[in-house]
């Protein structure tokens, strides 16, 4: 099987093991709806206050739910020691790799799809006019957040402590992601709004380097 | 042997101290307090000498598999952590009385915090796997991915504020510093490498100590269950 039909059987068994149940997804939706709101003490959520930290509290509150999401992604496999089975599978080990991080790309899409239009209304932030640049600022930073996530899961799986090692280890290397997704949701939510280019191109090239990584460094995880 | 070559790195040190303290020139607008600078500046280009080795290191480890990659990989890591520690303190020192604050959000504050926390991260990780074969694979490939990050974000940083000194080494034409500033940076810088050097290296014995204590336990473990 060659790598990229590899990596879309994965893509298809991550998705159907997460729609039998909507474990992680609900969960998931359910915490950053709670992070979301407890913002709300932190400022006055006036029109005026939420342009100013709307975008940093939506960002911050994405990466936290990524980095608690993207934990089962490998730990779950070691229960039944399905990894092995995956592993023993005539496919190059990062088509496994590549099948996770698109799974995790997608849960994340989804969740930030669902979150947006309530964070919008809670805020009072209209998000309809933006939809577009906004939407690709979304997978432009989603896609970065996925790229290491799954990687650092897999780093994580191996440890102790794995559930609180991974936040860790997550959010100060998303730094960058963090800084340019703020700041380019920042200038779209702004009057009037803008797409700033140097923000997209920092996130660009961002992904470009943790999937060029993932690809040449990752399989080295997957070996026993 | 060993006492010897204690005192002559202590004498080394302390060298360097003086020459910052009582050689070089005294500067026109922040007084004294800019002496901190020899150490500060010295310690932060040390500590990204070792962090860069280590980034070797671990290349070199996922290619050759070999355990001396990884002993030199962590103890890089180790020290240049402690160097970053040493640059974390020395700056606000000097900042309060300069700048005003102890801290600013500035880009090379904040990537160094950020370069400072990834590397204990990485020394707690290697702490937390309990396979010895995995440790080092494991840690080479998450180093390797702190390393391409350090960058992304110093430039995302950089992009966002500044308000940190602009270099005052390589700078441009209206940067630079005295010849005497110059030469007393150079003894202070070499101090502190030869200092680093030498912690490297006792770090690295000590790595290979614990990895032949740990095969010597393996073996008279697995005799143990053969002999029962």
């Amino acid at each position: 099987m060659n790598a990229p039909r590899a990596a879309l059987t994965i893509l298809a068994k991550e998705i159907r093991a997460e729609f039998r149940s909507f474990e992680l997804l609900t969960s998931t939706l359910v915490f950053v709806l709670v992070v979301v709101f407890v913002f709300s003490f932190a400022f006055d959520p006036t029109a005026a206050e939420s342009r100013r930290f709307g975008p940093g509290l939506l960002w911050i509150a994405l990466l936290f739910a990524g980095s608690l999401m993207l934990q089962p992604s490998f730990s779950r496999e070691r229960v039944n020691d399905t990894l092995g089975g995956l592993r023993l599978a005539p496919i190059p080990p990062y088509a496994i790799l590549a099948g996770k991080l698109l799974a995790n790309f997608v849960f994340l899409i989804l969740v930030e799809a669902a979150l947006l239009p309530v964070f919008g209304v809670l805020y009072n932030i209209p998000l309809a006019g933006v939809a577009a640049p906004l939407a690709v600022v979304m997978l432009m930073g989603t896609l970065g957040v996925a790229a290491i996530g799954t990687v650092f899961s897999a780093v994580a799986s191996h440890a102790r402590m794995r559930e609180l090692l991974l936040p860790l280890l997550l959010l100060p290397a998303l730094t960058p992601v963090l800084i340019a997704s703020t700041e380019a949701t920042a200038g779209l939510l702004a009057d009037p709004p803008e797409l700033q280019t140097t923000w997209l191109v920092v996130l660009a090239a961002f992904d470009i380097i943790f999937l060029t990584a993932t690809w040449l460094f990752g399989e080295y995880l997957l070996e026993e | 042997m060993q006492a010897v070559r204690s005192f002559a790195l202590s004498a080394i040190v302390c060298g360097a101290a003086y020459a910052a303290f009582y050689i070089a020139p005294t500067e026109r607008t922040m007084g004294d307090i800019q002496r901190i600078f020899y150490f500060h500046v010295s310690s932060g280009i040390n500590s990204l000498l070792a962090f860069a080795v280590a980034f070797i290191a671990n290349i070199v480890y996922l290619t050759k598999r070999s355990p001396k990659a990884d002993w030199l990989g962590v103890s890089c890591v180790e020290v240049g952590v402690t160097y970053i520690s040493v640059m974390l303190v020395t700056g606000p020192l000097w900042a309060k009385p300069v700048w005003g604050v102890y801290w600013s959000w500035d880009a090379k504050l904040t990537s160094t915090f950020i370069l400072f926390v990834l590397g204990l991260c990485y020394l707690l990780l290697r702490s937390l796997i309990e396979d010895s074969e995995r440790r080092p694979v494991v840690s080479a490939v998450f180093s390797i991915f702190i390393f391409l990050d350090a960058p992304m974000v110093y430039l995302s940083n950089r992009l966002f504020r500044t308000q940190h000194p602009k270099p005052v080494l390589l700078g441009g034409s209206d940067s630079g510093l005295a010849p005497e500033m110059s030469r007393v940076l150079l003894v202070c810088w070499l101090a502190l490498l030869v200092l680093m050097i030498a912690l490297i290296v006792e770090r690295y014995r000590l790595e290979a100590l614990r990895h032949e204590v740990a095969e010597i336990r393996a073996e008279t473990e697995s005799a143990g269950a053969a002999s029962n």
